[in-house]
């Protein structure tokens, strides 16, 4: 394995690997001194062709606790918008010797393209409404620090699945790990032809009864003008997570969001400040599966 | 050019008068001057009588073991020029078109300028004469500038030489547009060629939506906007009358169209392309470029309905919809490469497929690929009479080769097919008193 571009690309045991390897690297981030020099000498480029706070700053800080050399690499003062291609980018980068490069573009399958035509590792940082598999692999780390396992529980997404890449990658991961996984949100927001196992519901109390586990997703403002749903109003009346709501689950269920939240319309904020609300702990994980990510990823490099 | 050619012993197919035989041609000027398909007795008299006559030199060609077809009539292709010769040109295109045994082309309107006007077809029938190694009959523009806005100048442009008329590349989507260039058309007893696609239901979709969309997160386009336009357009052909063609026909529920409206006794007459029945939308895995088209690659069923349609003659033409891009711009991100795919060097084979596999006879391929476009566009091209132009290809039916897009006459190397094994090609295309031998 050269490349993280998917977990629809990786086995099982890969994620497993992964998620031991980040639950060692958590262990240091509890330290006073929270650096290791594991990659030192290597050098890192984050190639953000979207906008993007959390990811960025996510795999940023990971890059820094591996003692890596960081690029940051963004469009507005890139050559890209001097019309020069993809492909021409990357391999200038490429030049400049780089070990990884860490991609977020709005176009689905950007890093397969890219993975395909460099020598350097490529980490996908989200691709269009494909995948984003490191925030799948962190929220499979979260649960399973809750938890103690992931077989078996049920699992409900909410939200805008069709263009939620979070969604995509979190449904390939938990069904590989053995979870039961439900997807709740309007029928213009699911989309055809879903994997084997998934199940669908329209009616969100329904869809939530009795899950250990409820993912949330942030809605889109801009979907609202295209026929999506009406209105955030009537969106957040029919699949808004609320107080009332939450006690449809079990007593223990756990209530995630990738952010950045829309509070009071996809979630309340009393349910995202409550108990049950693991939000943060996701941002603290994210940067030990990354450090997971990119420290199996050199070996791999080693080993060729 | 005034040499004579004989060409003995090839297994003759034209479905215009029948002749599925061996059997020899004369061609002298470069038309066709007899066909034998009798006893060797006669073949010889063939020989001796035209050769006394003529104090030219005489060119045989043994054609043993090849079958001697019509040259092609491909009623769908883009041969970029004016405007985007770095994708192809008038001569590059044709030479590719000759290679693949096609001998009359229909150039679609999308260049730059469109061609919505007499100016731009003369420049292209202009180009044609003095570039292009065989035929070309320019398609005009239904709607200035491709707009969907209001009509072209069609009588102008019929006048200078235009064939049929379509905004291929897009619908018409405003349906009264539609119906008047259906009633329009009718002065001229022209097709027009609809290209189906409902842009709405398109919505910014890359490839065919469903499983494999789903799968590699990729914007779908759903079959219903194809099948939405067939319906209406069917529908609107009725009222209007005129003489509807539906452009490359990629799904099942298109099919099913087309046939219940022919059983109804609509004047409708269908295209399909060799990629629609030879791969599906399981092209498109690793975000293959080279597999984005539109209308996109469909689905199992969609290919075994299409070659249903072909069958019992819901299909009446297979056309290559040769859609010639420059390498750079299909090494891209998939939602930004253009749609497209380089048909003409792949086509027969891939059509040839059908034969192999005892879906068509050779004949009823053949017809499909010569007399039914030639009938439809009305020009006098896609048999072996005498005295016609002398346009034919032979083909090695069994020969095996693959495909190199690098080596592809063609501008455009984008091919789902690169690395493929094919069955069957031509050997040697004969087009304007030229021969072109393929088989070294």
């Amino acid at each position: 394995m050269k490349d993280l571009v998917g977990i629809k690309e990786i086995e099982k045991s890969d994620i497993e690997r992964i998620l031991n390897t980040a639950s060692s690297f958590k262990d240091v981030l509890k330290r006073d001194i929270k650096k290791v020099p594991a990659l030192r000498g290597k050098t890192v480029v984050n190639l953000f062709f979207e906008p993007s706070t959390r990811t960025k700053t996510s795999f940023e800080l990971a890059e820094k606790r591996m003692s890596m050399d960081v690029l940051n690499f963004s469009v507005p003062t890139s050559s890209v918008v001097k019309g020069e291609s993809l492909l021409d980018t990357v391999r200038t980068i490429e030049a400049y010797g780089v070990d990884f490069i860490v991609i977020r573009h709005s176009s689905s399958g950007a890093p397969h393209f890219i993975a395909r035509n460099v020598n350097a590792s490529v980490i996908s940082g989200g691709d269009g409404i494909n995948e984003h598999p490191t925030q799948a692999l962190l929220d499979a780390f979260s649960i399973i620090e809750k938890k103690g396992r992931l077989e078996g529980l049920k699992i409900a997404i909410v939200g805008d699945i069709l263009h939620s890449r979070v969604a995509k990658s979190n449904i390939y991961c938990l069904a590989k790990l053995g979870a039961k996984v439900r997807l709740i949100g309007p029928p213009t927001l699911i989309p055809m032809d879903l994997p084997e196992g998934v199940t669908v519901f329209h009616d969100m109390d329904e869809g939530i009864k009795d899950t250990d586990v409820i993912m949330m997703l942030r809605i889109q403002m801009e979907r609202q003008g295209k026929g999506f749903f009406p209105s955030t109003g009537e969106y957040s009346m029919l699949y808004g997570l609320n107080i009332n709501r939450l006690g449809l689950a079990k007593k223990d269920a756990i209530v995630m969001h990738p952010g950045p939240m829309n509070r009071g319309i996809e979630i309340s904020s009393e349910v995202a400040d409550c108990q049950q609300s693991v939000i943060l702990e996701q941002v603290t994980n994210g940067i030990a599966v990354r450090m997971a990510v990119m420290y199996l990823l050199s070996g791999m490099q080693e080993n060729e | 050019m005034n040499n004579s050619i004989l060409i003995k012993n090839g297994h003759i197919i034209d479905p215009s008068q029948g002749i599925d035989r061996i059997g020899d041609i004369l061609i002298e000027g470069g038309k066709i001057a007899e066909i034998r398909t009798q006893s060797i007795e006669h073949r010889t008299q063939i020989k001796n009588t035209k050769l006394k006559t003529q104090n030219s030199e005489l060119k045989t060609i043994d054609a043993s073991g090849l079958y001697v077809i019509p040259g092609l009539v491909d009623m769908h292709t883009h041969l970029r020029e004016p405007g985007f010769e770095h994708k192809e040109t008038i001569k590059t295109g044709t030479m590719a078109a000759v290679k693949g045994g096609i001998t009359s082309v229909c150039c679609m309107p999308n260049t730059n300028p469109v061609n919505d006007n007499e100016t731009v077809t003369e420049f292209i029938l202009r180009k044609a004469s003095a570039e292009g190694v065989c035929y070309i009959y320019p398609i005009g523009a239904i709607t200035k500038g491709e707009k969907g806005e209001e009509l072209a100048e069609m009588g102008k442009m019929y006048e200078a030489g235009c064939v049929a008329f379509s905004d291929d590349g897009k619908s018409v989507m405003n349906s009264l547009i539609m119906r008047r260039s259906l009633e329009y058309s009718k002065i001229f007893n022209v097709p027009i060629i609809s290209h189906c696609e409902d842009i709405h239901l398109v919505d910014d979709g890359v490839m065919n939506e469903g499983k494999f969309s789903t799968l590699l997160g990729l914007r779908g386009i759903p079959s219903a906007s194809e099948e939405a336009i067939v319906a209406r357009d069917i529908i609107l052909s009725k009222l209007a009358g005129g003489r509807l063609h539906i452009a490359h026909v990629s799904t099942e529920g298109s099919v099913k169209l087309i046939r219940q409206a022919k059983e109804r006794g609509v004047n409708v007459t269908a295209e399909t392309c060799p990629h629609y029945f030879s791969i599906t939308e399981k092209a498109v895995e690793g975000y293959n470029t080279n597999a984005k088209i539109n209308p996109p690659l469909r689905t199992e069923r969609d290919v075994e309905a299409i070659k249903e349609g072909l069958k019992d003659g819901t299909i009446d033409v297979i056309a290559t919809d040769h859609a010639p891009h420059h390498r750079d711009e299909k090494l891209l991100e998939f939602d930004r490469a253009p749609f497209g795919i380089s048909g003409f060097e792949t086509s027969i084979s891939l059509s040839l497929q059908l034969v192999h596999d005892g879906i068509l006879s050779m004949p009823e391929l053949i017809e499909k690929m010569t007399l039914n476009p030639a009938k439809i566009l009305r020009i006098n091209k896609g048999a072996l009479e005498a005295g016609s132009d002398a346009d034919m290809s032979l083909m090695d039916i069994k020969r095996e080769y693959k495909v190199e897009p690098d080596k592809f006459i063609s501008k455009g190397k984008n091919t789902p097919f690169d690395g493929w094994t094919l069955k069957g090609m031509p050997v040697i295309t004969i087009c304007k008193g030229k021969i072109f031998d393929y088989r070294g």
